[in-house]
């Protein structure tokens, strides 16, 4: 039915995959710091946060993809020769993918972990400060190990739809799914059973991560209560 | 001098803009009008209503909006009764497409933020409207839609701020919208900064206008429920 290209198509679903999981990678680490430096006491840093979060959300992933994709090629072509590098510097653009796709999906994980945060009570941290822990601790033992479960249900939207942006970097050139598709619907002149597919595939990676985190979610709240309508 | 080049091009970024917004418009039109109904059967208790629509909005959520304007654009040319059909003038073109896949799209998730406010709906309201008399359809005109249209204000808000940012994948299919005019300056000048900084800029400003419409239409609509002063 898929004329031998199935091979093919699993390779771009690696690809698509390991994009995916590196870029939450990114994703966390800034989506983190974007928390805290939103709730910092500098107004610095909670300035420089929310311009982040809101300029990035504010415009479509594929625009930032451009830009750093193609941005990025010129400004690292700028400062080369000043390092001593005398070569045209190309960006690999799983590099490039990964670093969009991270920096976008940082601003909306930062969002989802500062309402978290701000949904544990105060006294919880208080609590830790007024028994000797310092502030560091008190975040890492009281307020995380909450956080985790109250981020859960933003973090599954937010992960779903980086999953879904992923098909984008099939337009800066990426070897992903959606290329491999491409290339497979010209051999054979049936793009529709190949996105088909491909739409398959990406049903299967949404559906599993639900189920998963559904039960991720159950397993970071023993003894919450929750109300049956 | 590289601002020169975007002056000089700024009707073609305005035209753009107009291109976006009437893709926008639309797609949120005609994927509203098909989410009321849908939504009315996602949230009745019998099965028969609500899992066809539950299967509609698992499959186009959980797949690339990418993958389905692919499959329209380029999947439909496959069969040969799709080019031989009276419809194959308005099935090849690009703005046909984009728009069907756009307003399919929105109209999924549309559905599962109206069905959720239909759900939401306290049920004294439907008694009440039931003991009046009021027949199924009047009630559900009257009283159901109404009400559970402005409990979804503020989540269509952002619905149609998501929208706005997946209209940029018409530039793929050839569109010249925002980013089509952003690649084209950026391809004829190489002056990727520029080029896509002041696309962003126009999607800035138009996700702003949106937000404060939106507002709008909660303080006057959402009067209600809002938290007392």
């Amino acid at each position: 039915m898929l004329h031998g290209y199935g091979w093919s198509l699993l390779e771009g679903l690696r690809l698509t995959l390991g994009m995916a999981g590196a870029s939450l990678a990114v994703a966390l680490l800034l989506g983190l710091a974007g928390a805290a430096a939103r709730l910092s006491r500098s107004a610095f840093w909670r300035g420089l946060a929310l311009i982040y979060t809101t300029v990035v959300r504010g415009v479509p992933d594929l625009v930032l993809m451009l830009l750093v994709f193609y941005g990025g090629q010129l400004a690292v072509n700028e400062i080369a020769p000043h390092l001593g590098i005398d070569e045209y510097v190309d960006i690999d653009p799983f590099v490039a993918g990964v670093a969009t796709i991270g920096f976008i999906f940082g601003a909306y994980l930062a969002e989802t972990f500062r309402g978290a945060i701000l949904a544990i009570p105060l006294g919880q941290a208080e609590a830790a400060r007024a028994f000797g822990m310092s502030a560091p601790q008190a975040f890492r033992r009281i307020v995380l190990p909450q956080m985790v479960r109250l981020a859960i249900p933003g973090f599954a939207n937010n992960w779903l739809v980086l999953v879904k942006s992923t098909a984008l970097v099939s337009v800066i050139g990426l070897n992903d799914m959606m290329q491999k598709a491409g290339q497979a619907a010209g051999a054979t002149r049936e793009p529709f059973t190949f996105y088909l597919a491909v739409g398959a595939l990406y049903l299967a990676i949404t559906t599993l991560s639900v189920l998963v985190l559904r039960v991720v979610e159950k397993r970071c709240s023993p003894g919450v209560r929750a109300i049956h309508l | 001098m590289s601002l020169d080049a975007i002056a000089d091009n700024l009707p073609l970024y305005l035209q753009g803009a107009w291109t976006t917004l009437r893709l926008l418009a639309m797609a949120l039109l005609l994927g509203l009008a098909g989410a009321i109904p849908l939504a009315v059967l996602r949230a009745s208790s019998k099965r028969r209503w609500w899992v066809p629509v539950w299967v509609f909005t698992w499959v186009i959520r959980g797949t690339p909006l990418l993958v389905q304007l692919f499959l329209v654009y380029y999947g439909l040319a496959q069969f040969a009764w799709v080019r031989g059909s009276v419809a194959w003038p308005l099935l090849s073109s690009a703005w046909f497409c984009t728009v069907a896949a756009f307003a399919v799209n929105t109209c999924a998730y549309t559905t599962e933020i109206l069905a959720g406010a239909i759900r939401a709906t306290p049920p004294g309201e439907v008694e009440a409207a039931r003991s009046l008399g009021m027949p199924w359809g009047l009630m559900v005109r009257r009283i159901l839609l109404p009400s559970a249209l402005r409990r979804a204000l503020p989540a269509c808000g952002n619905e149609a701020v998501l929208m706005l940012h997946a209209t940029s994948l018409a530039s793929i299919v050839t569109l010249l919208d925002l980013t089509g005019v952003a690649r084209d300056v950026n391809s004829r000048f190489f002056l990727p900064f520029p080029a896509f900084i002041t696309a962003a800029l126009f999607y800035l400003a138009i996700t702003g206008v949106l937000v404060a419409l939106f507002r709008r239409a909660e303080t006057r609509w959402l009067r209600h429920l809002a938290p007392i002063r």
